[in-house]
């Protein structure tokens, strides 16, 4: 080791290090332009120059060449140095008056001007770039030629090479912008590009696939990477601190021994390549719908900012093509992709609000707005963003030449065809399963149905052809993202119930020390700074952090780490507050949102309770935002850790409320969703009480013959009602209703009107929904007009009536879709093709005349629509201002209807006149919402916590909800969903105890005026008003803890300050603000 | 602050010291996800985290400038993205009342500032700090609740 002083500072360092490293080392900048980390030092730029003293002399040395010797000191920024330094700048500006990073160099040193007379050149001859190819990526692509003032870099004579690989890291290490790798190499350079980003931008070898990415880690691209090219380069290796780069690694194959599998491989994109007429490929501004996803993103190619790709513009009008890839059977895509038309309005509205002279235009055959309260999302983009909706095809676009905006010609409302110049054009693309995905399915022994999609078994969308294979999402068929999350948790309760013998069988339970007791203790605080490598480190002077944090209030005891995240580091901490007796523990690093887990869970090892815990963010929130200002942020650095210390001396033990949970089931609602949901729940084990209102189970299913697909429901119904009969752990109550529901989350108890009390952990609600009684077209008047189950029901007795039909209409939209009920029924339009079929089935002459607004036969269901059209079936469009009439003349029914193609109005003389009537919600559902506490939406379905994300659960925990009751859904979906929130009600069901969070609100009863506001307030009826002590009157807020989320709205609204939430009271968040 | 000092020259190299209470699901994701992408801002920002924009009780922000604070940001998840179903919506609802309570108060429009910032807009989020820093740069220091003695 050799002894000397840099700056002032006593540095040990081991032999043959040079001077620019120790220097580093030690936290000292030196700036340098030809030096590299990962390349030999060369020595040609003379900015890391440096003087030395040493046996009474002193002289000005390179510090990227010159090694330590015993006894030296150096100076970095002596006067003889800047002012050496500064020619040096000076005679490089005059080189390269052009470069960036000189420019920056001079600023520094508070260059103006150079003295010198200026060149233009655009090379310094630092060598980075040669060096770089020679040593790095093992090619000597580029050297030096000819001499003096004539020396260049170059390729071999001048010409480009054959050898050079295009990487590019000579342009990446050039520090004056100088050198062009399309110059150089022989092949064509192609950028990697970001496969995230729909390859609008550029990434490199080693990169993280996309923000979210679970593990959020980098990878390295092996196909790309030039050390897999070249087996040399591992430049990434030199600047990963963490030492985490491993080129040796290799894929591996793993055997898992499993009870089931559940396949859920999504889907991709259809190639919009393969229609042609789009010129998608060809024309630069026409872009997939995924592509402007992309576009319209904050974190994607253009920031956020709606830009075409031919020139970076704002793109003024766009037009939306809808069914690319979709309904299409000319390339085998029949089927209807489901999601586009939504995703559509959702893009163009989204662009609109980006920047509001953007003017998108959606052509479509049959706006899909199927899902619920979808169709209220498609009026509000009509009528308050005001996206024009054209219901044509474009069977063509057309580039212009010159400003590269496309022309498309269509049929507008007149019947006229006209061409329309848009600058952007988004194809609507559809969903397709990759050759990738189909072929796991084949490998699998799955059967496939004809586009390559798994099929399932019937009334069981989750079940594949094969025991014990489950499937969900796209795979099964186009699906939204609520209908994916449905289907994932319904494939997860069947796997629940195979395997509910074995259920936690792979758990071990891990064992803490228990509580150290702290209160009426001092504050005693552990503060670990971290310097996350050079993460904070590089920036933050993480020392002096440190040095200030044990001068605070209450600091016992200070340190700084590497990396506190480490698993060294936790075994520091833990001995830190054994050895100091430290009560509360304070980590200065990185984001609390990733790890203040961990160190939660180390604290509580060590016997603390895991909320005598506080974080100082003072990487993503501080170093890597003032990379520029080192100076600022330590002072931001420490500001942070002292606020978090004052926070922190404030902590309280909290302790996690440990409740018991019932381990039975209440389903209220005995129809096909309320079956199935007891059911799951009895094959995973779970007691279920089920109770259904009339005398008999099965619900509106029993109205329900068959479905398109052909199936015997009936059959079905029997089956599952046998099931239901025969299982031991389901107990039916029929001709009963809850009556009054109390409790919570794992203890609820429910009073039915029968007179029994029942306990129970969880609450699925299925009351399902019923057709809507209409006023219209002469409904209950006229014998011969029918809903569409009145219908079935016909249809399934085979009497002579309908052989005899001659001609039917059918009038979809009955009841939705309008100002009363702004929704769509979703099932009506796949149910009256069903029935028309089914009279073209018994009867081929028959006419049948669906008259509808748009046909939503999504998914499969299209390839129906499409079967109906060719056996005859004659679809009428009509528009919500020009509905249908029905008279009676005579005894005979006359519908009269304005055609828009024929542009005439057409009388029809049908025998029977059918409806497709809404399917609305019960009315009791208003009682029972109140009884549970859970909310309705307008239409008076119940709402789920989240319409995407948590499409089964309320808010409130512990209750669930499925099937009709729900929204308007087909039966295979009831079921689905039912099993859904059987799978979610289990996740309760299988703990003996649950553990709810610490952090929740709390009341001073002695402040509380018992206002309610805050009951008003919450979302979770988790705090209520209630009188606790009649004999003194006493009424205030109660806070029901199991229920509490912990936001504190109710916190920051209570005007007599009763109220305060733990982990964040008042008192806390006051002393970090004065602490500032 | 001594006595006599004139605003003006206490501008000249004066930086304002503005606290920001982020909600920690989205705003506060969205800070670090600035972090994340090395986006640059300045650095007169200290952030206290709560668990949801409706936690922010308006005294915390009377505090802050009676603290001598020059500026205050609160920042929640975009209607409709609350974690907490509608906390933010309560907040909004509570500032929309409290800057009008500001101004009577005679507190500068723009001293304390309110957005909405999710959990993927860091680019925002740098935007945001760049232009409340500004804002309360040229409105200069806070001083209307401090007591000088």
């Amino acid at each position: 080791m050799i002894d000397l002083t840099i700056d002032d500072e006593s540095l040990k360092v081991e032999e043959g290090t040079t001077i620019l490293q120790a220097a580093e080392a030690a936290g000292i900048k030196i700036p340098t332009l030809c030096y590299h980390k990962a390349l030999s030092w060369y020595g040609a730029c003379r900015i890391c120059l440096v003087e030395i003293s040493m046996n009474g002399g002193s002289q000005i040395q390179a510090s990227c060449q010159y090694q330590v010797q015993p006894g030296m000191v150096v100076r970095t920024d002596s006067e003889r140095v800047i002012r050496t330094r500064k020619i040096m700048v000076e005679l490089l500006l005059a080189r390269c008056p052009n470069s960036k990073k000189i420019r920056e160099l001079a600023d520094e040193l508070g260059i103006r001007e150079t003295r010198f007379p200026k060149r233009d050149e655009d090379c310094l001859l630092c060598g980075l770039c040669v060096r770089m190819c020679h040593e790095r990526m093992g090619k000597s692509t580029i050297g030096f030629a000819k001499r003096g003032i004539a020396r260049e870099v170059v390729p071999p004579f001048e010409e480009r090479s054959e050898v050079c690989l295009g990487c590019g890291s000579c342009e990446f290490v050039c520090p004056a912008e100088g050198i062009k790798p399309e110059d150089i190499c022989k092949k064509e350079i192609k950028p990697i590009a970001s496969e995230f980003d729909e390859k609008l931008s550029q990434r490199s070898a080693i990169y993280i696939p996309f923000p979210q990415a679970i593990p959020n880690k980098a990878v390295v691209d092996r196909e790309n990477c030039v050390h897999f090219l070249t087996e040399k380069c591992e430049v990434c290796k030199e600047f990963c601190e963490a030492d985490a780069i491993d080129f040796s690694q290799k894929d591996q194959l793993l055997d898992l021994d499993v009870g089931a599998v559940i396949l859920a491989p999504g889907f991709e994109e259809f190639d919009a390549a393969l229609k042609g007429e789009f010129g998608y490929g060809v024309y630069p501004n026409v872009v997939t719908s995924i592509e402007f996803e992309r576009i319209l993103s904050a974190s994607g190619p253009y920031k956020g900012k709606v830009l075409r790709p031919s020139d970076q513009r704002h793109p003024k009008r766009i037009a939306f093509i809808q069914c690319v890839g979709s309904r299409d059977p000319s390339c085998n895509r029949g089927y209807c992709s489901s999601v586009c038309c939504m995703y559509a309005t959702k893009e163009a509205i989204i662009a609109k609000e980006h920047d509001r002279e953007v003017e998108p235009t959606i052509f479509f055959m049959d706006l899909r707005a199927f899902g619920k309260d979808f169709d209220k999302y498609y009026e509000r983009a009509q009528k308050e963003y005001g996206i024009r909706y054209v219901r044509s095809m474009i069977s063509a676009v057309k580039q212009m030449q010159q400003n590269k905006n496309l022309k498309l010609k269509y049929i507008n409302d007149g019947r006229e065809i006209v061409e329309e110049e848009f600058d952007l054009v988004v194809l609507s693309v559809g969903l397709i399963p990759s050759e990738k995905i189909q072929q796991l399915g084949r490998s699998l022994g799955l059967k496939l149905n004809k586009y390559g999609f798994c099929e399932t078994q019937d009334f069981a969308s989750v079940k594949t052809s094969k025991d014990g294979i489950y499937v969900c999402g796209a795979f099964q068929g186009p699906k939204d993202i609520p209908e994916t999350v449905i289907q994932a948790s319904g494939a997860a309760s069947f796997v629940q119930g195979d395997l509910a013998s074995v259920r936690g069988g792979l758990v071990t339970k891990k064992e803490y020390p228990p509580e150290i007791d702290v209160r009426g203790q001092p504050p005693r605080i552990g503060a670990f700074i971290c310097h996350c490598g050079i993460n904070i480190g590089g920036v933050v002077d993480v020392p002096s952090v440190v040095r200030y944090a044990q001068t605070l209030p209450h600091v016992s005891y200070a340190m700084d780490n590497l990396y506190t995240c480490s698993q060294d580091a936790q075994e520091i901490i833990k001995e830190k507050i054994k050895e100091h007796n430290l009560n509360r523990v304070l980590v200065a690093s990185c984001s609390p949102r990733t790890h203040e887990p961990l160190f939660q869970e180390t604290i509580r090892e060590a016997g603390l309770n895991r909320y005598l815990f506080e974080m100082a963010n003072i990487r993503d929130q501080c170093s890597w935002v003032h990379m520029q200002q080192p100076e600022a942020a330590t002072e931001k650095a420490k500001d942070l850790v002292r606020m978090a210390v004052a926070k922190a001396a404030k902590l309280e033990p909290l302790q996690r409320l440990r409740l018991s949970v019932i381990p039975r089931g209440l389903v209220i609602g005995g129809g096909i969703s309320g079956m199935s949901a007891a059911l799951s729940l009895a094959r995973q084990g779970f007691e279920v009480y089920l109770v259904e209102k009339e005398k008999d189970l099965g619900g509106i299913m029993r109205n329900i013959h068959y479905t398109l697909e052909g199936k015997d429901t009936q059959q079905f119904l029997r089956n599952i009602e046998n099931e239901i009969r025969n299982n031991q752990l389901i107990q039916v109550f029929t001709n009963a209703e809850p009556k009054e529901i109390s409790g919570y989350i794992g203890n609820f108890k429910t009073a039915l009107t029968s007179g029994e009390e029942l306990e129970h952990g969880v609450v699925i609600v299925a009351t399902g929904g019923e057709e809507l009684k209409t006023e219209e077209y002469l409904w209950g008047k006229n014998e011969s007009v029918v809903t569409q189950m009145e219908l079935e029901q016909r249809l399934s007795r085979k009497s002579s009536e309908i052989s005899n039909l001659k001609c039917v209409v059918m009038i979809q939209c009955v009841g939705s879709r309008e100002d009363a009920r702004p929704y769509c029924s979703r099932t009506c339009c796949s149910e009256s093709i069903k029935n028309a079929l089914k009279i073209k089935e018994t009867n081929p002459e028959a006419q049948v005349f669906v008259l509808y607004r748009d046909m939503r036969t999504y998914g499969f269901k299209e390839d129906w629509y499409r079967e109906a059209r060719e056996k005859g079936v004659i679809f009428i469009r009509y528009s919500e201002q020009e509905k249908p009439q029905v008279r009676e003349d005579e005894g005979s029914l006359r519908v009269s209807i304005n055609d828009e193609i024929l542009d005439e109005t057409l009388i029809l003389q049908p025998e029977l006149v059918v409806l497709s009537v809404a399917t609305v919600p019960y009315q009791e559902n208003k009682s029972l919402a109140q009884m549970l506490k859970v909310p309705l939406n307008d239409d008076g379905f119940f709402l789920e916590a989240h319409v995407k994300l948590r499409p089964v659960e309320f808010a409130t925990e512990g209750i669930f909800v499925c099937g009709l009751a729900h929204s308007p859904k087909f039966l295979d979906e009831s079921i689905t969903q039912a099993n859904a929130a059987s799978s979610r009600a289990s996740v309760i069901l299988s703990q003996d105890e649950i553990e709810a969070e610490g952090t929740v609100a709390m009341v001073n009863t002695t402040r509380c005026s018992a206002c309610g506001m805050c009951e008003s307030l919450c979302a979770y009826k988790a705090i209520e008003v209630k009188t606790v002590d009649e004999k003194r009157g006493i009424t205030t807020a109660v806070v029901t803890e199991a229920m509490c989320k912990g936001c504190g709205a109710c916190v920051a609204n209570c005007r007599s300050s009763a109220l305060n939430l733990r982990g964040f009271t008042d008192d806390q968040i006051f002393s970090a603000i004065s602490s500032f | 602050m001594k006595e006599g000092q004139t605003v003006d020259t206490e501008k000249a190299g004066w930086e304002p010291r503005i606290i920001a209470f982020l909600c920690n699901w989205c705003s506060y994701a969205g800070a670090d996800l600035a972090g994340i992408s090395r986006l640059q801002y300045p650095p007169n920002v200290r952030v206290i985290r709560v668990p949801c924009s409706g936690r922010v009780n308006p005294y915390f922000i009377i505090k802050s400038l009676q603290h001598g604070v020059d500026g205050v940001l609160v920042s929640g998840c975009h209607p409709g993205d609350c974690h907490y179903i509608n906390g933010n919506l309560v907040a909004r609802r509570r500032f929309a009342i409290f800057k009008s309570i500001l101004e009577f108060m005679g507190v500068e429009k723009g001293r304390v500032q309110f957005s909405w910032i999710s959990a993927a807009e860091g680019e925002r989020f740098s935007q945001v700090i760049k232009e409340v820093t500004e804002e309360i740069k040229a409105l200069g220091p806070g001083k209307r609740f401090v007591k000088e003695i």
